[in-house]
């Protein structure tokens, strides 16, 4: 386990309804420098709507989020200055993301998906964003690609190249909505390696998702989510395989029926 | 390659003998009944006694000067349609309401008149309280401000045809509203378009014929001009029908092009 950091993801008391659907019922969560938090939780928990209320993808009804110092509190009614809404962005700055559906830019090429934002958003200048995207791209394997467009990837590559751009920004927080969701079985190993070895390297990563061999081998600590609140959390030894609540219990056995991840010790 | 050819069965290569050979039979009757129905007008034409060369060839390079008229017309009034449109989408999807509602208004005002009516205003009653405009300008006005509102309608289906997770993606990445519409929403819009605005192109070919109530020398205007005073209508007519059927297919042909390099893309 990474040594731990300083604070960069505090919420406080989150709550959402979509109309009369109450979907998060004040969750607090703090991820600290240097660690990679999981969420997991059968579907309709709230651990994507979690997710993305931490970047105001989604407006939180109540509660607070602060990322890496900056902090916002719900505005349910929109009723926002443009004060308010740079805050937003400034979070968003400070915390990158990537999709289920990878959602990369089509009329684009790899290298342009990743240095337009560092240049149109951080105005870093051309030859240092393509240093910087040349970088990551390296890292995610994926150098040889740059000037192709997305549509000429595979699923695999699509999401590698998501991570670079994201990475691209220099985050505090790299945060993952089910990475793997959308791809073919033989492709997710080459994107949960990128986000093994990214953990390993003390990126501070916040990841939803249902791979729990994954959740066992790179996260910090995982959060059990259900109906919208958090169950348990902790090491993954523990939460995983020696889980405290019975609802854990069962939602890890509906896991180990599938045949995924690893029996319980 | 030729390996793999040897290696197919037989059945499979005799499948796509006959795909093809019917293909290649559906093609020629296609072109056969075309020539037979150009043939079959050519004859009827003939037998009315209705067309008569010396004059044809007396007034057709005056007729077919007004092609170039109407193209021109045409093409100037498209492209500030489409800037209309643009404005007038973005107006359409916008919250603030005053400018919401001063784009749906320039919407429902111009759909719900027709273009004639449009056109008389600009150029007869706009004159009458003393803004006087030639008629080419006051044609192109009234076209591209109909088509602008035509339009407003397909380029706002456009921006809300790219997917949600690209505005959001660029959320993500901190880009300001008017970063994401002009870098990764527009762009993407663009292309969706693209094939009906070459639609609206060749609709907008044929209605221009109307400019011809004002007086300009467009297609329609000079056949109607060579032909009435010389008692030839059904040459001068037919003529200029004649253009404007080629010059819709001629750009249907380019358009067709086009959408079909569209859909390829990059997606």
């Amino acid at each position: 386990m990474a040594a731990l950091g300083e604070v960069v993801v505090c919420a406080r008391g989150v709550e959402k309804y979509f109309g009369d659907n109450h979907v998060l019922r004040g969750v607090d969560l703090d991820v600290r420098d240097g660690e990679t938090v999981m969420l997991i939780g059968r579907s309709g928990s709230g651990k994507t709507t979690m997710l993305r209320c931490l970047n105001f993808l989604e407006e939180p009804t109540a509660g607070s989020i602060a990322v890496a110092g900056v902090q916002v509190d719900a505005d349910p009614l929109h009723e926002r200055s443009r004060r308010h809404q740079e805050q937003i962005r400034q979070i968003r700055l400070r915390a990158g993301m990537v999709f289920q559906d990878f959602n990369l830019f089509p009329h684009m090429t790899v290298l342009e998906n990743c240095i337009e934002a560092p240049m149109r958003v951080k105005g870093v200048p051309r030859r240092r964003a393509i240093e910087l995207a040349v970088g990551f791209l390296g890292k995610v394997g994926l150098i040889e690609k740059r000037d192709e467009h997305p549509a000429r990837l595979s699923g695999g590559q699509k999401q590698r190249v998501a991570i670079a751009r994201a990475l691209c920004m220099e985050p505090k927080v790299l945060m993952f909505d089910e990475p793997t969701s959308a791809l073919d079985p033989e492709l997710v190993g080459e994107v949960l390696n990128v986000m093994e070895e990214l953990a390993h390297e003390g990126t501070t990563m916040i990841v939803v998702t249902h791979e729990m061999s994954f959740a066992r081998e790179a996260a910090d600590r995982v959060v059990f989510m259900e109906a919208g609140t958090v169950i348990e959390e902790g090491p993954p030894e523990q939460v995983l395989d020696a889980p405290q609540d019975e609802r854990t219990r069962q939602f890890l056995r509906r896991f180990l029926r599938r045949g995924d991840g690893q029996p319980a010790a | 390659m030729s390996e793999a050819a040897k290696a197919q069965p037989l059945i499979l290569r005799r499948i796509e003998a006959a795909h093809r050979s019917r293909n290649v039979s559906f093609r020629l009757q296609f072109v056969l009944v075309w020539v037979a129905l150009i043939a079959a007008l050519g004859v009827a034409l003939a037998l009315a006694d209705q067309i008569d060369p010396p004059w044809l060839q007396e007034w057709a390079p005056f007729i077919l000067g007004g092609a170039a008229i109407t193209v021109l017309v045409c093409v100037t009034s498209i492209a500030l349609a489409v800037v209309l449109a643009l404005l007038g989408a973005l107006g359409r999807l916008s919250r603030n309401p005053v400018i919401h509602a001063i784009a749906s208004f320039y919407v429902s005002l111009v759909r719900g008149t027709p273009l004639l009516v449009q056109l008389f205003f600009v150029y007869y009653a706009l004159a009458d309280i003393g803004v006087v405009i030639d008629p080419i300008p006051a044609g192109i006005i009234a076209l591209s401000f109909n088509y602008g509102a035509y339009m407003t309608e397909i380029f706002r289906a456009g921006i809300q045809a790219v997917p949600r997770g690209q505005r959001e993606a660029a959320q993500a990445l901190g880009m300001t509203e008017r970063l994401i519409m002009r870098r990764v929403v527009l762009p993407q819009a663009t292309r969706i378009v693209i094939p009906a605005v070459g639609n609206e192109f060749i609709a907008m070919i044929k209605d221009s014929s109307l400019v011809s109530t004002i007086g300009v020398a467009e297609l329609l205007w000079r056949a109607d001009t060579a032909g009435t005073p010389t008692l030839h209508r059904p040459s001068a007519f037919l003529l200029a029908a004649l253009v404007y059927w080629v010059l819709t297919i001629f750009f249907s042909f380019f358009q067709e092009r086009l959408e079909r390099r569209m859909a390829r893309g990059d997606r």
